[in-house]
């Protein structure tokens, strides 16, 4: 168990390494979604109207910040699938480390990231008017919920960086993935201006919730389409730790049988 | 004792329409060295993952230093060093970096480590590159700190898959001369190359593998004669051919080979140099000065031509563009 704590923490801290030799790694991706705040802040913002104090940008804020943790899963996929080709995954699983250190610090070490990635997007956020109006201890809470849900996609990641085992096909794969959970939610624009039946889709989206979870958090109301007044519009909270958990038990066990399983290939 | 043993491995791929082993058997005995020798596709690579404990067999059998791989994968990656046909090293990170992740990832203390990692780095000549990425390395670096990446717990079976491919021939020196001086130090390697001339260098046995089988093992000598012992060669002006078929009928007591394109007469010997001199005594006596006189032993080259054949046009291929001191693309 002390050394599966330990390899696990070797692996993350090689991914935190990677990030203070190459820090252009860290600056872009924190600029991206930093720019996502200003462009939508600034392109988007005047048109639409959110009646709600504040502005857009409010309630852009958070759909910016879940789309971004969203996107840990592409991190972690394009990451494991490189390693998988230069053979760096050959190497790790030839020496005496526990089967799911690997994956697991690379799990963590993608959740990492994110810490510096929020900080600065909210700090952006604040700069262009952003304004929670909940608690402090709510507002902690939205920034934990966030973490946890990128750590959760981030095992999305692996199952597919290990299934595509190259670096190319996981940046695509991983677009296609995350571009229509992230559109097909309430993120930028209100669901009930979509067509009915896509409104059930964009609202039982696990980023939906995840949004309007943070939305809640940080002082907000939320608006619901079709599925108002039902279970994830009413306790888009509870939905959200019901969605990470989901998302937890099927993804992590089936990576960890997936890192293990490259032995059969 | 013997370090490793694989027994009768089966490996297949698509549904058994690849066979990449077909019932291979080998052996290496502790403390030596194992050349497995073969060209593309001959299934090195696949021998090298099973035994390693990377890919299992579709059936077959492998112990190293004596434990199960297939039942105790775990106990075995305790023991051994790896060093894959590409460099599997961590591009974006220092030398320095890399070998201090692999020594936490076999469990070393940090002052252990660092210790260790400054012991490679100052062997394998990188002391200098220690600092800087990886990626600013050439091939040769690279593939060395990949080696010291293997080392790190002085493994006591160490597996090298092409060594020096894609080297250039400095850089295969190099090579030479670090393997040259682990072997000393008493591990037990099984190596993989396409170069005759480095199973002939660094290997105590050699096992020719082709289509996934071994098709021939021995020591680099047995494995010459196994082909044919030593033939005397002369070489003379066309005026002396018929004086010299003559004689070299004599020291040889068999029937000789004449090629009149080269001028060449030759024929098996028994008899070593002492052949040799008897021929040339006898050339002397009736003033005759050749071109060319010698004994000769069958290379490697010969060896492997007469047990695969159909690969020779390949492997000179490699030899000539590794001249060249390109890398192999691939
Ligand atoms: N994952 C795979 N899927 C299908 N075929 C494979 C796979 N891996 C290896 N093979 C096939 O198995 C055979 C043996 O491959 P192997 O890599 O062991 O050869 P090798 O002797 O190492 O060759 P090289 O000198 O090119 O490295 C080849 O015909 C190869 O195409
Ligand atoms: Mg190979």
């Amino acid at each position: 168990m002390i050394n599966f704590i330990s390899d696990a923490a070797v692996i993350t801290k090689r991914q935190l390494l990677q990030l203070s030799r190459v820090p252009e790694l860290l600056l872009f991706s924190t600029i991206q979604p930093i720019m996502f705040v200003l462009l939508f802040r600034y392109v988007f913002g005047g048109s639409i109207d959110t009646g709600q104090p504040g502005g857009y940008v409010q309630l852009l804020m958070p759909g910016i910040f879940v789309q971004t943790v969203a996107f840990t899963l592409a991190g972690t996929a394009v990451g494991l699938a490189a390693d998988m080709q230069k053979g760096l995954i050959d190497r790790f699983r030839s020496l005496p480390i526990s089967r799911s250190a690997v994956v697991i610090g690379r799990t963590l070490g993608d959740g990492a990231l994110n810490i510096v990635v929020l900080t600065a997007m909210g700090v952006a956020g604040y700069a262009v008017g952003w304004r929670p109006t909940s608690s402090l201890f709510e507002v902690f809470l939205g920034f934990v919920f966030l973490l946890v849900f990128g750590f959760a996609m981030s095992w999305i990641g692996v199952l597919i960086g290990l299934s595509v085992r190259e670096e190319r096909v996981a940046t695509n794969a991983t677009f296609i993935v995350v571009f229509p959970l992230t559109f097909l939610s309430n993120a930028f624009a209100p669901t009930t201006g979509m067509p009915k039946p896509l409104q059930y889709v964009a609202e039982w989206n696990p980023v939906s919730t995840m949004v309007a979870a943070c939305r809640e958090l940080f002082g907000l109301e939320n608006q619901f389409g079709a599925t108002a007044g039902s279970f994830p519009s009413e306790n888009p909270l509870q939905m959200s730790v019901i969605y990470m958990i989901l998302i937890m038990a099927i993804f992590i066990p089936l990576s960890i049988r997936k890192y293990n399983n490259a032995a059969k290939k | 004792m013997k370090a490793v043993i694989a027994e009768n491995l089966v490996k297949t791929y698509n549904k058994g329409a690849v066979k990449a082993l077909d019932g291979l058997n080998l052996d290496v005995e502790e403390g030596t060295v194992l050349g497995v020798l073969g060209p593309n596709g001959a299934g090195k690579t696949t021998t090298v993952r099973i035994l390693a404990t990377l890919l299992s067999p579709d059936s077959g059998n492998a112990t190293v230093a004596g434990i199960d791989v297939l039942k105790h994968p775990d106990e075995v990656r305790k023991l051994i060093g790896l060093s894959g046909q590409y460099a599997a090293v961590d591009e974006t990170l220092t030398g320095w970096d890399n070998l201090i992740m692999f020594g936490r990832l076999y469990h070393l203390s940090a002052q252990a480590t660092k210790q260790r990692a400054i012991e490679l780095l100052e062997q394998f000549a990188l002391s200098d590159a220690a600092k800087r990425p990886i990626k600013t390395y050439s091939g040769g670096m690279r593939r060395r700190l990949d080696l010291a990446a293997s080392l790190i717990i002085r493994p006591k079976v160490l597996f090298l898959d092409e060594p020096t491919t894609g080297l250039d021939p400095r850089g295969r020196q190099d090579m030479w001369g670090v393997i040259d001086d682990l072997v000393k130090g008493g591990v037990t390697l099984l190596l993989t190359t396409q170069y005759l001339e480095e199973a002939d260098h660094l290997a105590d046995e050699i096992a020719v593998i082709d289509h996934g089988k071994v098709i021939a093992r021995g020591t680099s000598d047995s494995l010459k004669k196994q082909v044919g012992g030593e033939r005397l060669e002369i070489v003379v002006e066309n005026e002396h051919l018929e004086i010299v078929k003559d004689i070299v009928a004599r020291v040889s007591g068999s029937a000789i080979n004449v090629d009149e394109g080269l001028r060449q007469i030759s024929a098996p010997v028994t008899t070593g140099s002492k052949a040799l001199i008897e021929a040339a005594k006898m050339l002397d006596e009736k003033g005759i000065h050749p071109l060319d006189i010698g004994l000769k032993r069958p290379s490697l080259d010969d060896v492997f031509l007469s047990l695969t054949g159909h690969v020779a046009e390949e492997k000179k291929e490699e030899e000539a563009s590794v001249n060249k001191g390109r890398r192999r693309g691939k």
